[in-house]
């Protein structure tokens, strides 16, 4: 995500909102018309691969859907690098989804065609950034925007990627965490380096008032050494109907899903519940995506 | 007239004298020479000498002139490093190591889910920055950082 300038990402987010009816099946699109589409996947992210397979079929593309490669017989044993060359062959795109670190950049190095990272390894998810600047573009405003992110800061990569990308806008950023989950130090630091309003703390209640967007995630019980702590940390980090009652008339709730019970279900039917539309922001995201890489948006 | 001593003691009629190495690597020195018992020719070293510059550790080698990839390793983990290459007892030349912008096959990323630990057909890349807290390897696949222990990731 870092190797995208604040023009290249408007560029992307501008392309999924021209191509936002093909993605509600309001418009066809024959874009991808005769283009072969491979989905490599590594790892199970079965929304993620599904965004990718709706997004090609609806513009016209053809999918060869490789399913989860370790099971498949015709690349058993073979390195990843041999696989990106043999299928590069047959497709006029890859997109890749795998377990290690900087996969993405090793097979860009053997490809003859396009390759999209679907998330490799801990680090990098690119889509996911795109679609939720998407969502918050389309839901709320980039510019001037007042975000807090709210659970498993520290080892949760869409929030990492998400602040440097939002720091191309000039946002104001709240971190609201256990301290056991607080964004790392290094982050804050680049943020403050760039001029970024960051605030910390533990308490939903004491901002919800005063932001446009609420990013939430999910917080992991293996994070916790007991239950009971788990627990204290789950309900601190809950958003309720009654948390609500503080909130900005405007304020948007994003999560990258699957959920626990960070959100309560009496919040999906309020006007601030955003992460279905999130999910289905994926389409368009991905489309623009695929269009672009493969050249038939220029 | 004490160095003229130390001199005597250690000099060498052809070869190399590595000076000014950072104190404390003289050992990764000949690591990176690939030096054990098995080598013929004699070494000598200082470790922790103090210098005109402050401590600094000294090898000295008989009968050796370094490789191009030596030399580019001693300069990832001393950059300050000098070589000296003596011949009939004189320096004849004397050349500062360089540090390079960009190292390939020479260092190991530390994140062993990184992809240049796996079994792939690839070679380890790192940028190489250099600040005023020392050297950093920024790996070009994983984007982790390396900043110390430099030594024990030689590949
Ligand atoms: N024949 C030799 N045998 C062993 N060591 C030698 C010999 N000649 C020089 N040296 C050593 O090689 C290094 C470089 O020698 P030189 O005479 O250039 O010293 P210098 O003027 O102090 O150089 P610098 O400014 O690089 O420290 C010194 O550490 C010196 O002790
Ligand atoms: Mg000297
Ligand atoms: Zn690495």
């Amino acid at each position: 995500m870092k190797d995208f300038s604040r023009e290249e990402i408007d560029y992307v987010l501008d392309t999924a909102e021209k191509l936002e009816p093909v993605a509600r099946g309001e418009i066809r699109s024959r874009l991808l018309d005769g283009k072969i589409i491979s989905l490599l996947f590594f790892e199970p992210s079965t929304r993620t691969r599904l965004s990718f397979e709706v997004a090609a079929r609806r513009l016209g593309g053809q999918v060869l859907n490789l399913g989860l490669v370790e099971a498949s017989s015709v690349m058993k044993g073979e390195n990843l690098a041999d696989t990106i060359r043999v299928i590069s062959a047959y497709s006029d795109l890859i997109v890749l989804r795998h377990p290690l670190d900087g996969s993405a950049r090793m097979a860009s190095e053997f490809t003859s065609v396009p390759l999209i990272n679907g998330g490799d390894g801990s680090i990098n998810h690119p889509t996911q950034t795109f679609l939720d600047l998407y969502t918050i573009r389309r839901e709320s405003h980039l510019d001037g925007l007042k975000i807090a992110m709210a659970g498993d800061l520290k080892y949760g990569r869409t929030v990492h990627s998400l602040c440097h990308a939002l720091s191309l806008y000039g946002a104001e950023m709240t971190f609201v965490s256990p301290p056991e989950l607080r964004m790392p130090s290094e982050i804050v630091r680049v943020l403050r380096k760039q001029n970024i309003l960051v605030k910390e703390t533990e308490s939903l209640e004491e901002i919800i008032g005063d932001i446009d967007v609420l990013y939430m995630t999910r917080v992991q019980k293996e994070r916790f050494p007991h239950p009971v702590e788990y627990e204290k940390v789950s309900n601190k980090l809950k958003v309720t109907g009654d948390l609500l009652k503080a909130a900005a008339p405007g304020l948007k709730i994003l999560h990258p899903l699957p959920r626990v019970n960070e959100i309560s279900p009496e919040v999906d039917e309020t006007p601030h519940a955003c992460y279905l539309e999130q999910a289905f922001y994926g389409v368009p995201i991905r489309m623009a995506l695929l269009a672009l890489t493969t050249g038939v948006i220029e | 007239m004490k160095e003229k001593r130390d001199l005597k003691i250690q000099a060498i009629e052809n070869g190399t004298v590595i000076d000014h190495i950072t104190s404390g690597q003289a050992l990764n020195v000949l690591r990176i020479l690939r030096i054990s018992s098995a080598f013929r020719a004699t070494i000598s070293f200082v470790m922790n000498a103090s210098g005109e510059r402050g401590r600094k550790d000294v090898v000295k080698i008989e009968g050796k002139e370094l490789s191009v990839e030596e030399v580019n390793k001693i300069a990832l983990i001393s950059p300050k490093a000098t070589i000296n290459i003596i011949r009939d007892f004189q320096v004849v030349q004397k050349n500062n190591v360089v540090l390079p912008s960009y190292v390939e096959g020479v260092v190991r990323c530390k994140n062993s889910k990184c992809i240049s630990n796996s079994s792939e057909p690839i070679k380890s890349k790192f940028s190489v920055l250099q600040s005023e807290e020392g050297v950093s390897f920024h790996c070009l696949y994983c984007e982790h950082v390396i900043s110390e222990d430099i030594a024990e990731n030689l590949l």
